[in-house]
């Protein structure tokens, strides 16, 4: 496991993110973002809804454009072209609150369709690729069926091996339990923490604070668009700093 | 009414046929890139489709045929009534199905085109393998309902000269002076043709409808 460090801007950084800003309009939804994320770290990002967390990691593989600053990811320097942003998109898997399998392909094609087209491979590449990452998964049994006939944690799981297909560097995570009935959760959470014990990079944001204390080096918290408080899980849930963090914490823990 | 007038009126029908394949399919192509263009997100190119889009659905497809037949003369392109209703009803049909189309690819869900992004597919296998099988599934029952909008529209050819089904009917009334006879076959005819369409794109709707949810 890495150590638990919260170093700024290492040269070795999977993710770096400096001075990052995000307007929409007149609206700042991102200010100042200043994040480092070491190969193999395993982020949380939480706070209230409005506070900006969605759009940062959606900024990671620049499906909204930031207008300040700069990300780096696997050294690529994420810019405003069309060829640096496939560059990056192609290292960083991305998983959605609401799956967004596609509907009219079945799980192993969902799994086919980006490796093929993105990276070339060749068909029986692609599915024999597709078959193991849906094995890893536990969802093998699945494979010939459609998104539809699937249960909501099924789909998410699907989903996270649709990303992996890719073999990204990073996996961004954007809530995704929060559409799930509460006894899909585990399923999906289970099989996020496996990927974590394999030594991805991952950035999360979730709610699921059980899930940011068992995996989870280091936990950031937002609010309105900017970096409030960011520490290990030990000690972000039992000595948060600021004030705003007591109460975010108050309001999810309940205490 | 005789055999020979029955002929007659089929070699009619077999030009509807043609004028509304012709159509319909040059159609589609044209349609598919006004559709394209229409959701492109480039602001320009978007405002120059959705003007034409505009003329085309404003004003009146006799109108239209009219300006093509006598227009493309003017300019000085010899052209017969064939080639310039051909001419007229694809760019009719472009507008109408690229305005269809336009609807149902911004119907497709926001999420579908993200993830697709995520996946770092590109602009041509996002719409390809992605957006366009899903927004020709939910246009289908309005392409059809267009189609059979089409077939009757090719009607209007015969007053510039073209003999499909409908000059075809009035040459044959005038011969046998049996309006009510000749003109109740062409409409079944015409009927033959739009009613099974009619009917597999009120089928698709509600097949459309059930697998929705």
């Amino acid at each position: 496991m890495s150590d638990i460090s919260t170093t700024k801007a290492s040269a070795d950084a999977m993710i770096s993110m400096t001075g990052v800003a995000k307007w929409y309009g007149a609206f700042q939804a991102l200010n100042d973002i200043n994040i480092s994320v070491r190969k193999g770290e395993k982020i949380v990002l939480c706070g209230p809804s409005g506070s900006g967390k969605s759009t940062l990691i959606r900024c990671i593989n620049h499906l909204e454009a930031y207008q300040q600053g700069e990300i780096r990811v696997g050294g690529i320097l994420l810019g405003h072209q069309a060829k640096s942003i496939d560059a990056v998109r192609r290292e960083v898997g991305m998983v959605f609150q609401q799956f967004n399998l596609f509907p009219h392909l079945t799980v192993l094609q969902n799994c086919m369709l980006a490796p093929m087209r993105a990276l070339g491979l060749g068909k029986a590449e692609a599915e024999g690729r597709a078959r193991q990452l849906l094995e890893r998964v536990k969802i093998a049994e699945q494979a010939e069926k459609y998104p539809a006939q699937l249960s909501g944690g099924q789909q998410q799981r699907v989903a996270i091996a649709r990303a992996l297909c890719m073999r990204p560097q990073v996996m961004l995570f954007d809530e995704p339990t929060s559409a799930l009935d509460p006894e899909m959760v585990k399923e999906v959470l289970d099989t996020m923490i496996d990927l974590a014990r394999e030594g991805m990079t991952m950035i999360c944001v979730t709610h699921e604070m059980g899930f940011a204390r068992q995996v989870a080096d280091r936990v950031i918290f937002m609010a309105s668009g900017a970096i409030v408080e960011e520490a290990p899980p030990a000690e972000f849930f039992s000595d948060p700093k600021h004030e705003r963090t007591r109460k975010f914490l108050g309001e999810i823990l309940g205490r | 009414m005789g055999q020979d007038e029955f002929l007659f009126l089929l070699m009619g029908l077999k030009w509807t046929v043609a004028l509304s394949v012709i159509g319909f399919v040059c159609g589609c192509v044209a349609g598919l890139g006004i559709a394209l263009a229409r959701t492109s997100g480039v602001p320009l190119v978007e405002r120059i489709t959705a003007g034409y889009i505009a003329i085309f659905q404003g004003t009146p497809l006799l109108m239209q045929l009219f300006v093509v037949y006598y227009g493309l003369a003017l300019i000085g392109i010899k052209v017969d009534a064939w080639a310039a209703v051909s001419v007229g009803l694809t760019l009719h049909a472009s507008a109408y199905l690229g305005e269809i189309w336009r609807g149902a690819i911004e119907a497709v869900p926001r999420g579908q085109t993200e993830a697709s992004k995520a996946l770092a597919l590109g602009y041509v296998s996002r719409m390809k393998d992605v957006v366009l099988p899903q927004a020709l599934r939910i246009s289908l029952p309005a392409t059809i309902g267009f189609l059979v909008q089409l077939i009757k529209g090719t009607s209007l050819a015969s007053i510039v000269g073209f003999t499909e089904l409908t000059r075809a009917g009035n040459i044959i009334s005038n011969q046998i002076f049996q309006p009510l006879t000749v003109f109740g076959i062409v409409g079944i005819l015409y009927f033959v043709m739009c009613c099974p369409l009619t009917i597999y794109g009120a089928h698709l709707e509600r097949k459309f409808a059930a697998s929705v949810r």
